[in-house]
């Protein structure tokens, strides 16, 4: 297989600062502690957690907004942990980002059309044509009026202003873009307007996705391969079937208890049995020893307290489905079993 | 693909932020007034050679001196309101028999030019030390805002009458005399030392916010040079601040001048200079009420024309603020 862009043991602790009268390092935020991901070329990949799990650092690190506490980051297999910024020149343009907040991503004294170009003149591309031209085309490419090149941010809803933040990481032609929940700070009615858009362009212009999502419903029909996350850590990794219908972690059957079923499921079928997450996610600081979703787990026993179980792959799970968990769920079909 | 909630639809070119500021600001009718009347006297201040040639006087000579019945045995005007006249328009001066009006005029580019350049300093290294301190962030911010606290403690009326005269004796044997451009740049480098710092803390605030944006992640994930999101990306959203800050910073630091030039640290004779004819006036207004009128009148309006367009400049760019 084609690996893109790859997360070998990938980890990030941000320091916690306190003491007086001499500030010091008193912990650390373990954000994301021992990640591994693959995103192969031209696929879509998923990554699905709650909020505070450590998906955005996750993002982030991959396309080196963050430094790497540890671990490695391979972009087509060259090792681009603690590459500075010279060095990244080249491949900055192949690896480009989506942001959460539409509102925030987009610089409000810029016009759209300084914002869009801006890609093209930091690396002195200029397609033939012009700048001016290309990005005209690229906000038809999103769904925008070339007419809007001379509008400022403000003047634009949500929705549009994520498409102008996807004709950005569109300027640079780019065969990886991570793409940092871009659709939860919009309207439900505008979600999947944009989710066919990033769709579209995935299969017309063959670029790789890492889709960030806080839930499964939002990941379902796009990605090829899921990742589910809790506490900085994958807890199962597999196809969107392995995922949606064979799932072996407690936590993903918890997420996917709160997925709504399918509008095109066939009859009213098997209400799928809700599992109610109780308590809080637990801090990241001071992480629970052994498995780290014990605390919330209802099969948790003695076993999960002082052992943390590993990511491989279950007995009966499919090859390359791996879930971390001492007392994997079976592997039949679940109810919801419908894609 | 829907269509986007455009009233015009056919409007091509959109609205910068600075524009919606400007299309604010002139129809706020007071800040209008004040920037005409700001504008006035830097007009006034720039043209003040050309004005009392017109007028044809000249600010140092000494009319009552020169010239017998314009000033009594005891050196005050002989005509009535300080001796106003057709040919004095704001009267003489009291004792050394000069021309008001010059004098005004010519005090008043003084002062100016003083406050207008140590304003200048203290914006570019505002700008430069709370930008780099909320860019940089870490050991640097720490240094720089400890550095900022530390010149913020010292009482700024004070060290300016303290620390002027040290600086003079930096520059010219305490000896000889002080040649007026040496007392200019004096006081300059004097107003600017303890000047700069409200705006450089401000700054720095707001580049701290600013750089948490996505916009700024955004620029770096393409490649951007830290200088190039430092001049294209938070530069332009500082603007506000810098120019709220320095239209409000200009007068505090005119009468800042002034009240040096009125203990006599500042500029002294025979320069023209507008806080010295206060000092002068507060010797005379017993007998002489009508000399301090003048310069006291010209200083109210300029400080609140200046206040008010800093007021309105503040509003144009922050609807919110708006009363
Ligand atoms: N710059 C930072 N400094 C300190 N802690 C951080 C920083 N960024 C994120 N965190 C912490 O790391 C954890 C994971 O955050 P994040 O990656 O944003 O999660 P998600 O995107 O999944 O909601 C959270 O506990 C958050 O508070
Ligand atoms: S290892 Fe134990 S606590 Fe963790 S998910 Fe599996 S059963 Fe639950
Ligand atoms: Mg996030």
């Amino acid at each position: 297989m084609n690996d893109i862009l790859v997360a070998e043991g990938l980890t990030k602790h941000f320091p916690v600062m306190g003491g007086f009268p001499v500030k010091r390092r008193v912990g650390s935020v373990r954000a994301v502690d021992g990640l591994d991901l693959t995103v192969r070329a031209g696929e879509t990949f998923g990554l699905v957690g709650e909020s505070g799990c450590g998906k955005s650092t996750t993002g982030r690190l991959l396309t080196r907004l963050l430094e790497p506490t540890a671990g490695r980051v391979l972009y087509q297999g060259e090792d681009i942990t603690h590459a500075g910024r010279k060095r990244l020149a080249p491949i900055r343009s192949q690896i480009q980002m989506i942001f959460q907040d539409p509102y925030s991503s987009l610089n409000p004294r810029h016009t759209v059309g300084t914002i869009i170009s801006g890609p093209m003149e930091i690396n002195g591309i200029t397609p033939a044509g012009g700048r001016e031209a290309r990005v005209r085309e690229l906000l038809e490419t999103v769904g925008l009026s070339p007419e809007h090149y001379n509008r400022f941010p403000h003047e634009f809803s949500g929705g549009q202003r994520q498409r102008i933040g996807v004709a950005r990481a569109l300027a640079l032609e780019p065969r990886v873009i991570v793409a940092d929940e871009p659709v939860s700070a919009l309207d439900v009615s505008i979600q999947a307007q944009v989710v066919n858009l990033l769709q579209r362009l995935q299969r017309e212009l063959g670029i790789a996705f890492l889709f960030i999502a806080h839930d499964l419903a939002v990941v379902r029909h796009f990605s090829q391969r899921v990742a589910v996350m809790y506490l900085g850590r994958i807890v199962e990794t597999g196809t969107r079937e392995d995922i949606y219908d064979h799932p072996r972690h407690p936590y993903t059957h918890a997420l996917l208890s709160a997925v709504p079923e399918p509008a095109d499921a066939a009859g009213p079928g098997t209400p799928r049995e809700r599992i109610r997450l109780t308590g809080d996610v637990p801090s990241p600081i001071n992480p629970p020893a052994g498995c780290r979703f014990r605390t919330r787990c209802w099969k948790a026993r003695d076993r999960c307290a002082t052992e943390e179980p590993p990511l491989v792959r279950a007995e009966g799970s499919a090859e390359g489905h791996l879930s971390a968990c001492h007392f994997p769920e079976d592997a039949a079909p679940s109810p919801s079993a419908g894609t | 693909m829907p269509i986007p909630s455009q009233t015009q639809p056919r409007e091509l070119v959109g609205r910068s932020p600075g524009q919606l500021m400007w299309r604010r600001f002139k129809r706020d009718r007071a800040g209008v007034v004040s920037a005409y009347v700001v504008a006035f006297f830097f007009l006034v201040a720039l043209a003040a050679p050309l004005i009392s040639a017109a007028y044809g006087k000249s600010p140092t000579a000494t009319y009552g001196l020169d010239e017998g019945g314009l000033l009594n045995e005891f050196g005050y005007p002989v005509a009535p309101n300080g001796g106003i006249s057709g040919r004095f328009w704001f009267g003489l001066e009291p004792t050394m028999g000069r021309d008001v009006l010059t004098q005004l005029v010519y005090g008043i580019r003084t002062s100016l030019l003083i406050a207008a350049a140590a304003t200048v300093l203290c914006v570019l290294t505002g700008v430069l030390v709370g930008v780099t301190a909320g860019y940089l962030g870490g050991r640097t911010d720490y240094f720089l805002g400890r550095f900022i606290d530390l010149l913020l403690a010292f009482p700024a009326q004070l060290s300016f009458i303290a620390f002027t005269p040290v600086v003079y004796s930096l520059f010219v044997s305490p000896e000889k005399q002080t040649p007026t451009y040496l007392r200019v740049i004096t006081l300059i480098l004097v107003l600017w030392a303890l000047g700069w710092m409200g705006l450089a803390r401000l700054l720095r605030g707001q580049v701290l916010s600013l750089r948490e944006r996505e916009f700024v992640e955004a620029a770096r994930v393409t490649g951007a040079s830290p200088w190039r999101i430092i001049t294209k990306e938070l530069l332009p959203n500082l603007w506000t601040p810098i120019l709220v800050q320095s239209t409000l910073m200009l007068p505090t630091l005119v009468t800042a001048e002034a009240g040096l030039s009125f203990i006599g640290v500042g500029i002294i004779e025979p320069t023209p200079d507008w806080g010295r004819m206060f000092a002068a006036g507060a010797a005379y207004y017993e007998s002489d009420i009508t000399y301090i009128f003048f310069p006291g009148l010209a200083m109210i309006i300029f400080v609140v024309a200046f206040n008010l367009l800093g007021d309105s400049v503040r509003d144009a760019f922050d609807p919110r603020t708006k009363r």
